[in-house]
């Protein structure tokens, strides 16, 4: 089989990572905490579109709004309730909080949607082009269409808008950036709604190239996302684009070129060695140590 | 924090010496399976099942059940946790655990413990391995992988197969090593060999291309029907048609909610349960069911099922009555289920060997317009 | 002044901890013995002590040590299955060994072998700092599992053979497959018991301590704290950082040997990410440092699932919550100086928990 389609493949495959790895990036550069729980947000935002498309029949791109609208109350309540009560607290405690947030949804979802499997219905139809010897679908371009938009737009976002910028400012020094008058409770709930419409986004084009849905849906992919987001420098927009993609494309390649049995293990020690080599990942910043 | 602990604590150990067994009029049934977790639907089909045939035998009056079902969440540690439980209960007859790993694990336990055990649908050789008193309803996995290598040679369905297998499964494992054994004595040639594993078992693009550059006209797919579905999805993205066939565990495939059935036109598979069926039990059960839990029935729910009247069936030959010890329960089953024949809805004639394994017939299906057809 | 104090607070600490163990450990044995406890406690005794055994050994790596490690499952695994790999080819090649023997050497093997991985783990991840070291953890557990998914270990009357990938060991009449890929191990010979697990516990805590008090804890927690000042005054990090990450992997090694042999078969699934983070979460429940706290976190969580069963389905949601309060309240600052208020002496070491 050709390069190119294993390459589309992970492409597409890293687009959904790297969507995810944002939601990951922009909530660890803001608040120092690995939100585990924002695996679960994709899971809760997949659901959400397929009742819609399915239970009420909306048009897709209003179930995906939907999703996003959903996901982002959810993202704030969950800040609001869990995560805020813990500012002060040490970002282990935060964790193991978000930890218990992501058993809390899978465990809602449950009860709520059943464990039963659900097949998510594409958003943009089975339709497909071939080019050449090599067949690719209507979802795998769109996933790499709304991947390269969505990294445009929150790069120009944080480089241009006011609230881009105080999360910026929030992420470089908090103390610092509350004395210039900016809200810092306000910019962080900010970061996580946006996080978690993300997140809604990544669920939809997740499920809709892989038609599964159940409660652990968002569990694997939030894992991996997370790696990615640190393989590309964790706090860093453009290290969760090219985290995400390179991981794609790896965990394709080494299943096409090596062996599927033990592709899992291959990802993993490139990922070992890239950070052997560049301690904090491919685009991270290099914190200076003071004394 | 010490105090929050002492809390837990103190509340955990009130909630482990609580109530206690009591000896009524019923035989105590319990079984272990995943009813939380990513694994929760296998559990729960099989534990609604056997509460199906529960109510039935009990509204008829004679030998009277109670059925308990305890969370193991597909883990071997947290099934004997379960059957702990249940023997706490004072379960006298088990329903085994629903996924082969934690079988595997309560197996030992209960032959340890001398209760008799027949699990639904832990389909591994280890499950019953040296136990005289483990049984299983499904097939053990050997079976089925001989069984549709000879099946395709038989019926001529392709000389080049492809075969995707999950390896970390032991069902799937099992399966697929008889599968490619069987394979190579009868002279088919396996063109493309590619596995998935848990936490990898979303893209399919590189298994599936490798079957169609390897010119497979058939894909084996011994593999629950998730990661099936999503196969056929993916064979389906790239144009490639190559035939399916399945195992017991891709029966479901249709029941998924929002599957597109045009998607398994055609997917061969062998399986001992057929929901659509029209013969008067399996009608009856499935009726139940959906009127009970909304949804159609899939293999798992049917052994389960078949599990409880085949226990009433021994049990009434046997004699046995609720006072008895399990121990001398267990004895009496022994004999019973390797000397008598069970037709169920998931087979007839059935009968056991004394390694605990089934026979029974697989039927051979077709799906044809988004329902099985018998292949024969 | 203030170190005598904190001198003999600790050895008060240390005390209780031991005193606590040893009463559990007889409370229990004892009904154990007269056959007085429920089954569900009874088949819960061992793999509490592993679990103790895993959270006071990660805790030395993420509390005392203060590095993030997301892989812990990881030597348990390793621990488990080369473990029991010793055990049943001692079982096969040498007939009528004890069965305590057996398990000793499983446990001494598995601690071994986990801490060779340990080392061999250690010596490039410890180059990196915080999150990008709890990544790599992650990705090395993981790997651990990939890699012993798709093992085969034999054993017959010429020794050991590996094979990977596929099972080409080709024994020899009377070889006995040991582990098979992602069968994992089966037909394990279930020889722990309370009194292997209290053994071990009672090691890993007089080993932890003794770390924690000694010259090398003071080195530890210095680098902890600031490891910039502690390199200054010539502390050997690495050889610190090793140290602490190899004995770590050891003890999670022998506990994974103890755990697996306390059932009848094991895979490697069982040692993935998700008990990784069920041992941390021991940890900070337990408070970083605090090795009282995590011996008492590992026992009540585990029996805090099965506590809930009368919640059938939703035990696991009841579960989340109560993990989620707890975290809420004990981080809770009013609830913080309420504490600190009630122990005017602890005011010291609050700040890591």
């Amino acid at each position: 089989m050709s390069f190119l389609y294993f390459l589309i493949n992970g492409i597409s495959l890293g687009s959904i990572y790297a969507i995810i790895a944002l939601g990951y990036t922009m909530v660890y550069g803001i608040s120092k905490m690995l939100n585990f729980a924002h695996g679960d947000v994709i899971m809760v935002g997949a659901y959400i579109c397929f009742f819609s498309l399915t239970r009420f029949n909306l048009p897709p791109l209003v179930a995906v709004a939907a999703a996003m609208l959903v996901c982002m109350v959810l993202g704030m309540t969950i800040e609001k309730l869990a995560y805020k009560p813990l500012r002060q607290a040490t970002s282990l405690a935060v964790l193991i909080t978000a930890i218990g947030v992501s058993y809390l949804l899978q465990n809602l979802a449950l009860l709520l949607f059943s464990p039963n499997v659900k097949v998510f219905p594409s958003i943009v139809g089975n339709g497909k082009i071939s080019m050449g010897d090599i067949v690719v679908s209507h979802v795998t371009i769109v996933t790499i269409i709304v991947c390269i938009v969505i990294m445009v737009g929150m790069t120009l976002f944080t480089g241009r808008t006011k609230i881009g910028k105080a999360m910026r400012a929030c992420s470089e020094d908090k103390a610092a950036a509350q004395l210039m008058g900016i809200n810092v409770d306000a910019t962080i709930s900010v970061t996580f709604i946006i996080g978690s419409g993300l997140a809604a986004i990544a669920g939809v084009l997740l499920c809709s190239t892989y038609p599964t849905l159940v409660p652990t849906t968002g569990s694997m992919p939030g894992i991996k996302a997370f790696t990615a987001a640190v393989f590309g420098g964790i706090g860093s927009i453009p290290g969760a684009f090219l985290g995400g993609l390179l991981l794609g494309i790896i965990e394709i390649f080494a299943k096409a070129y090596i062996s599927t049995q033990i592709s899992d293990a291959i990802v993993f020690a490139v990922l070992i060695i890239v950070l052997l080599v560049k301690p904090t990942g491919l685009l991270g910043k290099k914190t200076r140590e003071k004394v | 924090m010490k105090k929050v602990f002492a809390i837990i604590l103190a509340a955990a150990m009130v909630f482990a010496l609580g109530a206690s067994a009591f000896a009524d009029g019923a035989f105590k049934i319990g079984g272990t399976g995943p009813l939380t977790g990513g694994a929760a639907i296998y559990g729960n089909a099989a534990a609604n099942g056997a509460a199906i045939a529960v109510e039935e035998i009990n509204a008829l009056g004679g030998i009277q059940f109670e059925l308990k079902y305890e969370d193991d969440t597909h883990d071997a540690e947290k099934a004997i946790n379960a059957y702990n439980t249940l023997k706490d209960w004072g379960m006298q007859i088990s329903l085994g655990s629903v996924t082969s790993t934690p079988c595997v694990a309560t197996a030992s336990e209960t032959y340890d413990d001398r209760i008799f055990a027949i699990t639904p649908s832990a389909s591994a050789v280890a499950v019953t391995e040296d136990k005289d008193n483990m049984f299983q309803m499904c097939f053990a996995d050997p079976n089925q992988g001989s069984a549709s290598a000879q099946y395709i040679m038989d019926k001529g369905l392709a000389s080049k197969v492809a075969v995707i297998w999950k390896n970390d499964d032991v069902y799937s494992k099992g399966i697929y090593e008889t599968f490619k054994a069987k394979a190579a004595e009868l002279g088919l040639e396996l063109v493309s060999d590619t596995t998935f594993a848990d936490g990898n078992d979303t893209d399919f693009s590189v298994q599936v291309a490798d079957a169609q550059a390897n010119g497979a006209e058939l894909i084996f797919l011994p593999m629950y029907y998730t990661p099936a579905s999503l196969i056929l999805a993916q064979a389906d993205k790239i144009g490639y048609t190559p035939k399916f066939f399945g195992v017991d565990g891709m029966d479901g495939i249709l029941t998924l909610e929002g599957f597109d059935t045009a998607l398994a036109e055609g997917v061969m598979l062998l399986t001992p349960f057929n929901a659509d069926a029209t013969d008067e039990k399996t009608v009856s059960f499935v009726t139940k069911y959906q009127e009970k839990y909304g949804e159609i029935p899939n293999q798992f729910a049917a052994d389960g099922y078949d599990c409880v009247y085949a226990y009433c069936q021994a049990l009434t030959n046997a004699g046995c009555t609720p006072d008895m010890s399990a121990e001398e329960i267990c004895d009496a089953m022994i004999e019973q289920f390797t000397t008598m024949t069970f037709n169920g809805i998931t087979g007839d004639n059935m009968t056991w060997g004394t390694d605990g394994a089934v026979t029974k017939g697989p039927k051979g299906m077709v799906i044809s317009n988004g329902a099985y057809v018998g292949m024969d | 002044m203030g170190k005598t104090i904190r001198n003999s607070r600790t050895r008060t600490v240390n005390f209780i901890t031991y005193a606590l163990v040893i009463i559990a450990y007889i409370i229990l044995q004892s009904m154990v013995s007269s056959g007085n406890i429920k089954s569900v406690l009874k088949g819960m005794l061992v793999p509490i002590c592993a679990y103790i055994v895993m959270a006071v050994s990660l805790n030395l790596t993420v509390g005392v040590l203060g590095e993030l490690s997301l892989g812990h499952a990881g030597f348990m695994s390793v621990g488990a299955f080369t473990g029991v790999t010793a055990a049943m080819a001692m079982f096969y090649g040498i007939p009528g060994v004890a069965p305590w023997l057996r398990l000793l050497v499983g446990m001494v093997t598995g601690a071994v072998f986990a801490a060779v991985a340990g080392l061999l783990i250690g010596i490039p991840v410890l180059r990196l700092r915080g999150d990008y070291l709890a990544i790599v953890t992650l990705a090395f557990g993981e790997i651990i599992k990939s890699l012993i998914n798709n093992l085969y270990v034999g054993f017959d009357s010429k020794g050991f053979h590996l094979s990977m990938l596929e099972d080409k060991t080709n024994l020899l009449e009377g070889g006995k497959l040991i582990i098979g890929g992602p069968m994992g191990i089966g037909g394990i010979k279930k020889i722990s018991n309370l009194t292997a697990g209290f053994i071990l516990v009672m090691i890993t805590l007089i080993v932890v301590f003794h770390i924690m008090n000694s010259r090398s804890g003071r080195a530890i927690m210095a680098i902890r704290d600031n490891r910039i000042a502690a390199e200054s005054v010539g502390i050997n990090v690495t050889k610190y950082k090793l140290t602490v990450f190899t004995i770590s992997a050891a003890l999670a090694g022998a506990a994974g040997a103890l755990f697996a042999m306390n059932y009848s078969t094991i895979v490697a699934n069982k040692f993935d990410f998700n008990t990784s983070i069920l041992v941390l979460v021991f940890v900070v429940l337990g408070g970083l440092s605090n090795m009282l706290g995590s011996v008492i976190a590992a026992a009540a969580l585990t029996i805090l699932p099965e506590a809930l069963r009368q919640f059938s389905e939703y035990r696991m949601l009841v579960y989340a919550i109560v993990l989620i309060l707890v975290m809420l309240a004990t981080n809770n600052p009013a609830l913080r100086a309420l504490i600190d208020k009630l122990k005017p002496g602890r005011k010291n070491e609050e700040k890591e928990g």
